[in-house]
């Protein structure tokens, strides 16, 4: 499948998007050229570490990127349309219905004031015209699908009255409410409990599973993609570095910056009281204008050509591709 | 190792809020109501001991008590009940001079590298500040004594000049530590230490506490909800479920043998970069709030070998091999 | 949202925040006025053409002129006019406004130093020290400044000390309130528990790290309360309590100028009414400026 096949058949389909922040110390490029292709029913895990841009990857294509930041340059096609080319009452359309988001903070979804009910309810009369019974059953029956205990009763009550596990799973239940074609998942899980999370990745990958809703998961926690994603995509400073099917990724990564990711995940089973493998400096300056690849200051493969020369995308085949001069040789 | 244990706890409670009773009841039970026990009960019945160069891990998730457990081992914090033993001695018969050494002698890292610095002080001057005011420097000194432990922790001593919203997350960390090692301190208690830094800088960190665990050979009490970082550091694991200590044991024993079902789960729940697409088998139920505790052991509700007694009667923490002891009702496998 | 920037920044914060608050030209504007202000008034006894304190030097037959007249010896030329003492306008104005800027900088800062100590020592000390503390200051609240301030020069008698201690007891208790609000929430942060685990005894804790986090939403309100604090003597003096007549503040002028509208001799009244004005109101714009500069849009 050649590449723009590839893109004929993603659901979501990013191409060149560049969203950049102005502020007072200059202008921040929070995302620097980032190309992304999701199927239809698959999982991406868009990892990467705090300024790495990648949760304004996903702001950026819920079109929710606010003053002083904006998109720059770059498509981005649900299915045939271009959502930066589309007004904001059809983008509103969209929103929620083939597109939804579920933010780290469930509390970002829920309205405080407003019992679950009432919001899901709100959520479906949005975009269809159903009679509010009508709503309310298939607010009761989004409810079911994901797992929450009595649901009924969870209707009336009010977002503070449930746990943070519970608000995480009422959010997911409102992003399923219109069987949307993709769901952008920003860190949902990282402010869980471990357990909680264990339960919340099991239904949000059951759901996705079922209805083959596309899911793209943006997280800086390498361990949850690997048990979740089909492909993983590795972000720093604002370009995708390196992409590839999950196990091929984390068994064999070309990029040394994955590599040191990788290195830097403290592992259970593995030598007990050994140091980790860390990677030396820290993230880039968002503010600095750069010449060259824009780890080449914390890589200890980089050369000449790496510190003047940003480097390329090589993609052998679809759906794997890296930006390095030198990347890891593939053993066997 | 005989040497005595730098910290030790026995029979640690903590209790927040009100029991119930006071004037208040009495006024209520006037009127023929009862006054709602507001109590949280956060730690109940805890032992644990640190030796000097000993890691000792402890293990939660939210509302276990580990916060709590470590603000007290730190001194932050006052126990309900219980006795802290610092070096041997009680600390609450020590004279002044002890109860001094036993205070800078146990330093906290915090979770929130961006709220445990005093954002208007200067980080050189955060650091030398209780070295200076303890007089454990001399003032001329003290220049060289900040520069020097800002190299240990691998900052530029250059920085010392500016205030803590220049530096980053994994950077502000390090003043921290370096700030926490400036009154020579035996024991350091890190709660969450790790967790709000990026996968890269965490293990410069982690990396850090290792360094400074061998040259130094300081005692950690390790507070973490992150399994894989505790398994990499530890020496000894406690697990914490709702105020109780339900399984302790040397970290190879507790990963290889994991004996209590909280901890299995635990370990099972944990993402790992290994085994492609894992098979979820999730523990079902919530975290029990710790202002309504279930009866018995407070794992029943969820715990997939739950018995009639596990309801009824809390299990005590009994040996069941060498240094590892487990509350559980279930025969020892 | 916006990605954080915050440790790629070199100048240090106050700096920074001076640029800003200069930036705003209506700020700036104000800034330079309040400065020119403050300059007239610490220059007084040498630019004022008169000294309105030495009654030997007026004459009663200039009484009234309107601005611009000469004087009757001809030695000098009311640009504002004369009061009915034959007080030439201009210096009367220049010397009330050494008393008037005395003492709003003197209540105000002594306002702010036992309410703030006040506020603070109440959220730290927590119990029944807080508790005890806030009823007094609540009841403080109850009642409006100017009522307090009366009853206490009533007791204390005329002068400008006495009015300024009356003001710092009148005022005091809102920046109780404010100080322990921000006290409550800083209190509890990881650097307090840290200033603990260090063994700094709580004076220490208090003042060196609690004290300077809490004085950023002080100082706006200080530069609030300072307008009121001249406004507030100007009322007193208007009322007959404040400043004695020998040395007049802007209020007393102004508060005696009023009897003189009605027979059109308005610039007895209207000229230190302006000068008020202008102090107030630049002082306001500046403490505007500084609020909105503060305010967490990224800072903090």
């Amino acid at each position: 499948m050649s590449a723009t096949d590839r893109q004929h058949e993603a659901v979501l389909s990013v191409r060149g998007l560049k969203t950049w922040f102005a502020t007072r110390e200059g202008t921040v490029r929070s995302v620097d050229g980032v190309d992304l292709d999701l199927a239809k029913g698959e999982i991406l895990g868009l990892v990467g570490e705090s300024g790495s841009g990648k949760s304004v990857t996903g702001f950026s294509i819920m079109g929710l990127v606010d003053k002083p930041g904006r998109v720059v340059e770059g498509q981005i096609f649900l299915g045939a349309s271009d959502l930066l080319a589309q007004s904001p009452e059809q983008l509103r359309s969209l929103r929620g219905r083939k597109l939804a988001l579920i933010f780290q903070d469930p509390m970002m979804t829920l309205n405080p004031v407003l019992s679950v009910g009432t919001q899901m309810v709100e959520a479906v009369t949005a975009h269809e015209k159903v009679s509010k019974k009508e709503a309310r059953a298939r607010a009761l029956q989004s409810l079911v699908r994901v797992g929450i205990p009595a649901p009924e009763k969870r209707l009336d009550a009010y977002p503070h009255e449930l746990s943070g596990g519970m608000r995480q799973r009422v959010s997911i239940a409102i992003a399923l409410l219109h069987q949307p074609e993709v769901i952008i998942a920003d860190e949902p899980t990282t402010a869980l409990d471990v357990t909680i999370q264990g339960q919340i990745l099991y239904e949000i990958r059951r759901l996705c599973r079922e209805s083959s809703t596309a899911l793209l998961w943006i997280t800086h926690d390498l361990a949850v993609v690997a048990g979740l994603a089909d492909r993983v995509a590795v972000m720093y400073a604002g370009r995708i570095v390196e992409s590839a099917p999950t196990r091929a990724l984390i068994e064999r990564p070309r990029h040394p910056y994955t590599a040191g990711l990788i290195g830097a995940v403290p592992r259970i089973g593995q030598a007990h009281g050994e140091r980790l493998t860390q990677i030396p400096g820290s993230s880039p300056n968002p503010l600095e204008v750069r010449t060259g690849c824009a780890f080449a200051p914390r890589c200890s493969r980089a050369q000449e050509k790496c510190r003047s020369a940003e480097p390329e995308v090589t993609s052998p085949s679809p759906g794997v591709s890296w930006r390095c001069w030198f990347p890891l040789e593939q053993t066997a | 190792m005989n040497s005595p244990a730098l910290l030790e706890l026995k029979g640690i409670e903590k209790r927040y809020g009100t029991r119930g009773g006071g004037s208040v009841a009495a006024l209520l039970s006037r009127v023929g109501r009862r006054a709602v026990a507001d109590e949280v009960h956060a730690v109940r019945e805890v032992d644990l001991s640190v030796r000097p160069g000993e890691v000792v891990g402890l293990v939660g998730e939210s509302g276990c008590g580990k916060s709590s457990l470590g603000r007290i081992a730190a001194g932050i914090a006052r126990p309900s009940a219980g006795e802290i033993h610092f070096r041997g001695a009680n600390v609450d018969s020590l004279d002044r001079a002890g109860r001094r050494a036993y205070g800078l002698g146990v330093q906290m890292v915090f979770q929130n590298p961006y709220a445990s610095l005093n954002p208007r002080i200067r980080v050189g001057d955060a650091i030398g500040e209780a070295a200076r005011v303890h007089g454990l420097v001399a003032k001329a000194d003290l220049g060289d004594h900040v520069a020097q432990l800002m190299r240990k922790v691998g900052l530029d001593p250059a920085y010392a000049g500016r205030l803590p919203h220049q530096f980053s997350g994994g950077q502000r960390q390090r003043i921290v530590i370096a700030r926490a090692l400036s009154v020579q301190p035996t024991l350091l208690v890190c709660d969450e230490a790790v967790a709000a830094l990026d996968v890269s800088v965490q293990a410069q960190v982690l990396n850090l506490f290792m360094s400074l665990r061998d040259e130094m050979k300081l005692g950690y009490l390790f507070i973490s909800h992150n399994l894989a970082v505790v398994e990499r550091m530890a020496d000894r694991v406690l697990i914490m479920y709702l105020g109780r200590i339900v399984e302790s044991a040397p970290a190879r024993d507790l990963f290889l043998r994991p004996s209590h079902p909280y901890t299995r789960a635990l370990l099972n729940e944990v993402p790992s970069l290994d085994g492609g697409t894992r098979v979820y088998i999730p523990i079902k139920g919530e975290l029990p709030s710790p202002m309504n505790p279930p009866t018995g052991c407070a794992f029943h509700p969820r715990c997939p070998q739950a018995m009639p007694v596990c309801s009824r009667e809390s299990p005590a923490l009994v040996e069941i091999a060498k240094g590892h002891r487990r509350a559980c009702h279930l025969d020892a496998a | 949202m916006s990605p954080s920037v915050a440790k790629h920044r070199t100048q240090s914060r106050w700096r920074a925040a001076m640029v800003r608050l200069l930036q705003s030209r209506m700020a700036a504007g104000a800034g330079l006025v309040l400065a020119l202000v403050v300059l007239a008034a610490l220059l007084a006894p040498w630019i004022a053409p008169q000294n309105p304190y030495d009654l030997a030097s007026l004459d009663i037959l200039d009484s009234k002129l309107p601005p611009g007249s000469l004087s009757g010896d001809g030695s000098m030329r009311y640009w504002l006019g004369t009061d009915e003492q034959g007080r030439d306008m201009l210096s009367a104005i220049l010397f009330g406004l050494r008393i008037s800027l005395y003492v709003g900088v003197l209540a105000t800062l002594g306002a702010l130093l036992v309410g703030t100590l006040m506020g603070l020592s109440a959220a730290f000390a927590r119990g029944w020290v807080d508790a005890f503390i806030m009823r007094i200051v609540d009841i403080q609240l109850a009642l409006p400044g100017v009522l307090i301030a009366l009853v206490l020069l009533a007791i204390l008698g005329k002068g400008v000390d006495k009015v300024v201690i009356a003001l710092i007891v009148g005022g005091w208790a809102y920046f109780a309130r404010a100080a322990r609000a921000s006290a409550m929430v800083e209190r509890d942060r990881e650097y307090m528990e840290a200033a603990v685990c260090l063994g700094f005894g709580r004076g220490r804790q208090l003042l060196r790290h609690l004290l300077p986090n809490c004085m950023p939403p002080l100082i706006v309100i200080a530069t609030i309360e300072f307008a009121e604090a001249i406004a507030a003597e100007a009322a007193l003096s208007f009322l007959g309590v404040g400043v004695p007549v020998s040395e007049p503040s802007l209020g007393m002028l102004t508060a005696n100028g009023f009897d003189f509208l009605m027979s059109g001799r308005y610039w007895l009244c209207l000229f230190p009414g302006m000068a008020l004005a202008i102090v107030i109101l630049s002082f306001n714009i500046v403490g505007d400026r500084y609020r909105e500069i503060i305010n967490p849009r990224g800072e903090r």
